[in-house]
């Protein structure tokens, strides 16, 4: 009778309807002496307050944790698992809508390739597709000295697109939208996690005059989780996907290593006057900045400068920011790279016989910025990365397990990544019949991304300590850098394959 | 030959060897290491006590004790049964596609094994056990070792869909004395411990019903496994104490196939276990020269 109970209670939160007014009716239903005979052999007490039990519980119902409970509800092994996805954000439980008029909102992602197809896997792509969103073929990555550039094609690769920039509340709405479309269990619980603690059993201490039906011990096989609307729940395995100040792997006690850069990123919307098809970026001295195409002739602007610069440039009239952006992205700080610039092209001409399309296109100059669209939004940028994704019970995926440089547009797509990992490792242990909480289970996704995501925190900081110093001959081997990827063909290939997810480590060769 | 009888009278005075090797352990390991046949070693002792008395009755006693000791640590799996949680999912994958092929269920749902009776035969604290059940089972785990069925009672009922397993400190004998008959039977890492392992091949085939499932798994009589499971396993890594094995009992794939062929169960499919020591992992593998595990059919003829 309890379990029926805690279905319909369950049922009734997935209708947001206050669950202390139900908890209350159905307490007084539940101690009638009819339906709870007092020998019967219950694990659960006979009730002052009846806790659900979940599966899952994915504390963070963002970009990760959103598709992480898209991917379960795209594999038949997992597709029955009930969820409990927690986060205060209260229109999550509604839907979010998105109308066609909407200004661009400047948080934007840019997917990899191959965070695209497992979205298209599991469904959630065409939704995406359904708004506002831009696939980009082309990229251009020059620096301020005039040393060097390189272009990027995907033709290059032999593949249709290099990625496709969405802002953020398309892709969040999309898996929203595919996980409530499904008939995959879930509940929205609109607040924040206060607290966890791990119903550990020590059968060592409970021998033949155990207290009877004693509660925890029921629930010894999952976590109890207290939220701040006085709440409870209790889950089998609590994924943390509450960002790079998680909260859950704080709870957990999960050690991180990091450093703050000491740099900040303005981002905004900006127009042109017709579309933009190429993804640009320029290294200055006080870091890159990035435009790049969002669809309906906007694009987005990542820059990356000091701090002092960052709340300089929020703070002046939009037209001194605009005449500041098109000077950053075009003659600002140093001279247009000329398109064969220090006869480097014939130096790699022996490998020309090879030669990637792109490696004959000229340098462009890219778009102006006509109109400031957004507001201006600054974050500071740090790097952090969690000692370890798992422990009993708990794993971390997303930016909860690390945290990245924009430079590269990999963050979200690592947080994918290890989405995807993490659902079919759960998917593995429910065929073998495995508790899902069980930590040498969750070191499996552990083992998988950790290398690759560690590899991509480590080429990208050196790409931002490398970048951040002018010093002539520097310069020069940067210089040199650029134009090895741009015309060494073999070179150019395994990083848009790594870029693109393709690759999950950058084995060269 | 001189190392057989070496390792035979092992046996007998494996106590006073584990007081010396508690100090010289391997350094990832800080304690006795058990794979799950250790469970079984008592119960081939009991089974056999009525027939030899008193030699071993000491020795059971200290065995009991021995592993009475590490009972609770079953259930750790970063303590000294480390490598059989380790080993646990390969096995279950075996099974489980073995299984799903005999008796026609859907490999892709959850929980494939829903309306079989299974029985865990040396189920230890039911790591095997509960894994079953998950998979949609009804699970029926014995063991000789009291304490074992203790720990993997208390275990199993945290959980509520393991909680329904039936756990009892008996034999496959005894079983087949009630009556009992199953879907499907497992005996992993038993049969190496048993006294005649015709027998017990007996014991199981009646506990199965007719056109049900045996699946036995253990360790291969060459001369690999010798080097593998006995002086590596035990002399060198120390993952389990010396003499638990006895590679004289080892049965190659052939002698199984035959004695189980005798208690009327037919081998259909067959499998080895590899281990990589780099990674850490078990998989399966054709490779049939150290751990093996066999699914058989019992055929329709009556006894």
């Amino acid at each position: 009778m309890n379990r029926v109970i805690k279905k319909t209670v369950s049922n009734l939160c997935a209708h947001k309807i206050s669950r202390k007014f139900f908890c209350s009716e159905i307490v007084k239903v539940a101690t009638s002496p009819d339906l709870v005979p007092p020998n019967e052999h219950e694990k659960k007490p006979t009730i002052s307050q009846i806790i659900p039990e979940y599966d899952i519980a994915i504390v963070g119902g963002g970009m990760v944790g959103m598709s992480l409970a898209c991917f379960l509800a795209s594999m038949p092994l997992t597709k029955q698992l009930s969820v409990a996805i927690i986060d205060s954000n209260p229109a999550l439980g509604s839907g979010l809508s998105i109308k066609k008029e909407d200004p661009p909102d400047p948080r934007v992602s840019t997917v990899t390739p191959a965070s695209i197809s497992f979205l298209k896997d599991a469904g959630a792509w065409k939704y995406v597709e359904q708004n506002r969103h831009a696939y980009f073929k082309k990229m251009q990555v020059w620096d301020y000295t005039g040393f060097g550039y390189a272009r990027y094609d995907a033709k290059d690769v032999n593949k249709d697109f290099l990625g496709c920039v969405a802002e953020n509340k398309v892709l969040h709405s999309a898996l929203l939208s595919c996980v409530k479309d499904s008939d995959f269990k879930t509940t929205f619980y609109p607040s924040r996690l206060t607290s966890m603690t791990l119903n550990t059993n020590s059968i060592s201490t409970v021998e033949e005059n155990m207290p009877p039906k004693e509660p925890s011990s029921a629930q010894g096989h999952t976590s109890k989780l207290q939220l701040s609307d006085g709440s409870s729940i209790y889950a089998k395995l609590v994924v943390g996907a509450d960002g790079g100040k998680s909260r859950v792997r704080e709870l957990a006690g999960f050690k991180t290593t990091g450093w703050n850069y000491s740099q900040n990123a303005i981002i905004c919307t900006v127009e042109h006057t017709s579309d933009n098809h190429c993804a640009w970026q320029r290294f200055l001295p006080n870091g890159p900045i990035a435009l790049l195409p969002m669809g309906d002739k906007f694009s987005n602007i990542v820059w990356t400068m000091s701090p002092t610069e960052s709340n300089d440039r929020k703070s002046i009239t939009e037209e001194m920011f605009l005449k500041d952006v098109n000077s950053a992205l075009d003659y600002g700080y140093g001279p247009h790279p000329t398109s064969s610039s220090l006869g480097t092209g014939d130096m790699f001409s022996w490998l020309k016989m090879d030669a990637t399309l792109s490696a004959n296109e000229f340098f462009e100059i890219p778009p102006k910025a006509i109109r400031l669209a957004s507001e201006r939004m600054v974050f500071p940028l740090s790097l952090r990365h969690a000692n370890s994704y798992a422990s009993k019970r708990v794993v971390l995926i997303g930016d909860a397990a690390h945290t990245i440089h924009p430079l590269a547009g990999q963050g979200v797509n690592l947080g994918f990544g290890d989405a995807f990992s993490l659902s079919r490792v759960i998917a593995e242990g429910i065929a073998l019949g495995s508790d899902i909480g069980e930590v040498n289970l969750l070191r499996k996704y552990e083992a998988e991304r950790k290398p690759a995501n560690i590899t991509m925190m480590a080429i990208l900081d050196g790409f931002q300590k490398a970048y951040s110093i002018d010093f002539g001959p520097f310069n020069f081997l940067r210089a040199a850098a650029f134009n090895g990827a741009n015309y060494i063909s073999p070179l150019k290939r395994s990083i848009i394959s790594y870029a693109s997810g393709e690759n999950k480590l950058p084995i060269f060769f | 030959m001189k190392l057989f009888n070496h390792l035979r009278n092992l046996n007998s005075i494996t106590t006073h060897h584990h007081r010396i090797l508690r100090n010289r352990f391997h350094p990832l390991f800080n304690n006795i290491k058990f794979f799950s046949d250790s469970s079984s070693l008592p119960q081939q002792q009991t089974t056999t006590q009525a027939k030899q008395q008193p030699l071993h009755s000491s020795l059971n006693r200290n065995e009991l004790a021995k592993f009475a000791s590490i009972a609770e640590t079953w259930w750790d799996s970063e303590g000294p049964f480390k490598p059989l949680h380790v080993m646990n999912p390969t096995r279950l994958a075996f099974i489980r596609s073995a299984l799903c092929r005999h008796f026609k269920k859907d490999p892709y749902s959850a929980k494939p094994l829903e309306g079989l009776k299974i029985a865990d035969v040396g189920c230890g604290g039911g790591i095997l056990s509960e894994p079953l059940a998950r998979m949609g089972a009804t699970v029926t785990g014995i063991d000789a070792v009291e304490k074992n069925i203790n720990i993997a009672r208390l275990h199993a009922e945290l959980d509520p869909t393991t909680s329904t397993i039936e756990f009892c400190c008996t034999t496959a004998e005894k079983l087949v004395e009630e009556g009992r008959q199953f879907d499907a039977v497992m005996a992993l890492e038993v049969i190496e411990h048993v006294a005649e392992p015709a027998e017990f091949c007996k014991s199981l085939s009646a506990l199965t019903v007719p056109d049900g499932a045996t699946v036995i798994s253990t360790i291969n009589r060459s001369m690999r496994a010798y080097a593998t499971a006995i002086v590596a396993a035990e002399y060198i890594l120390r993952w389990l104490p010396m003499g638990t094995h006895e590679w004289s009992k080892f049965l190659t794939p052939e002698e199984l196939v035959l004695i189980l062929q005798r208690a009327g169960i037919n081998v259909e499919e067959m499998a080895g276990f590899a281990y990589n020591p780099v990674t850490g992992r078990w998989s399966l593998s054709d490779d049939i020269s150290v751990n093996f595990i066999a699914m058989g059919t019992k055929t329709n003829k009556t006894e």
